[in-house]
């Protein structure tokens, strides 16, 4: 089988993947996104099977594309990393899919924004659409802040953060909850805990094993088809009311949670990428 | 046991002591001045001061 590994920057998680890969004598062909040049017209055929590893968003969704276009199976799709990778795409379809998801409104001006703000009620969280590691979240606690921060990020950022995403403040007990779904299979979970609200281990949650309950275990799949399917971390909140979804990853990072939760991570991604290029191959 | 390698680092100069089977696109810190840097080629290696994170960055 021939397969390709999309990446950039080599992380942990890539080089777990490669020791992977190499243990099963599995031959891969290493695709530096700084190095792709794609004629679209060329439509070539070289991978039975790409594994997306990507750092940036933007050259992640745009290389699927082209690779889904010209009929090259993907971990994970095109359409995936599009639902994930756009925060208002990924609350749409949980909405649409019937997946709890914190109240989540959308404005396009600083004027309305305020109002969205103001119909929640504070302290709510703004998040910019399109961004990763907890970057840019802002909770906002009253009324002076929200005016303060609306205009700064309308005068002073591109033309995406003048998109607002404004959602609920969950007053979760000092943790989230990130699974990990492989197919249809909730493989583990991790609590990431932080005395701060922001709780993701790139800013310095701490991970320990959360037991994958029957309620995590149906909210993640139910999440992970919503958005489209394959490999991806679910984040949820432990809302009053019952777990919620709050995100979903597309290329998700499990550097810390390979011991946490005892499950081999990668191995299971190698597992479900050769059964995507098994599946979905055809004769060279 | 897979002996080590050493590549000058581009900010200090300081000796950067790396793992023979250290991959091209590798993000390593170095020891003396802190700096993040990137393998950009193996054989030889050559390390170069990693991009600083930009917006559309994650996973």
């Amino acid at each position: 089988m021939r397969i390709g590994v999309l990446c950039s920057r080599i992380r942990a998680e890539e080089k777990l993947l490669f020791e992977g890969f190499a243990r099963r004598r599995l031959e891969i062909e290493k695709i530096d996104d700084r190095e792709l040049v794609f004629d679209l017209a060329a439509q070539p055929r070289r991978f039975d099977v790409v594994l997306e590893r990507c750092l940036h968003h933007s050259r992640a969704l745009y290389a699927l594309r082209i690779l889904n276009q010209w009929g090259v199976p993907t971990v994970n799709t095109y359409e995936v990393a599009l639902t994930c990778g756009d925060k208002i795409n990924t609350t749409t379809a949980l909405i649409a899919a019937g997946v709890p998801s914190p109240r989540t409104l959308i404005a396009f001006t600083p004027e309305s924004a305020l109002e969205a703000i103001e119909t929640l009620g504070y302290p709510v969280v703004l998040k910019p659409a399109i961004g990763s590691w907890g970057r840019l979240l802002a909770k906002i606690s009253d009324r002076d802040a929200a005016e303060a921060l609306l205009e700064h990020k309308d005068t002073l950022g591109s033309y995406q953060h003048a998109i607002f995403y404004i959602q609920e403040y969950v007053d979760k007990p000092s943790r989230d909850i990130r699974s990990f779904v492989v197919g249809d299979e909730t493989i583990g979970a991790i609590y990431r805990e932080s005395s701060h609200w922001i709780t993701n281990t790139a800013r310095g949650g701490r991970a320990r094993n959360c037991p994958v309950t029957p309620e995590i275990d149906r909210l993640s799949r139910a999440a992970a088809r919503a958005v489209g399917g394959g490999v991806l971390a679910i984040d949820l909140l432990e809302h009053p009311d019952g777990l919620v979804v709050s995100e979903v990853n597309y290329t998700m990072e499990f550097r810390n949670s390979i011991d946490t939760t005892g499950v081999d991570i990668p191995g299971r991604i190698i597992d479900y990428v050769l059964r995507v290029g098994e599946l979905e191959a055809v004769p060279a | 046991m897979a002996t080590a390698v050493i590549a000058k680092c581009p900010e200090c100069a300081a000796d950067v002591k790396l793992a023979a089977d250290v991959e091209k696109g590798e993000i390593v810190p170095c020891s003396d001045c802190g700096a993040e840097l990137e393998v950009v080629e193996r054989d030889p290696v050559e390390l170069r001061l990693a991009p600083e994170e930009e917006e559309d960055w994650g996973e």
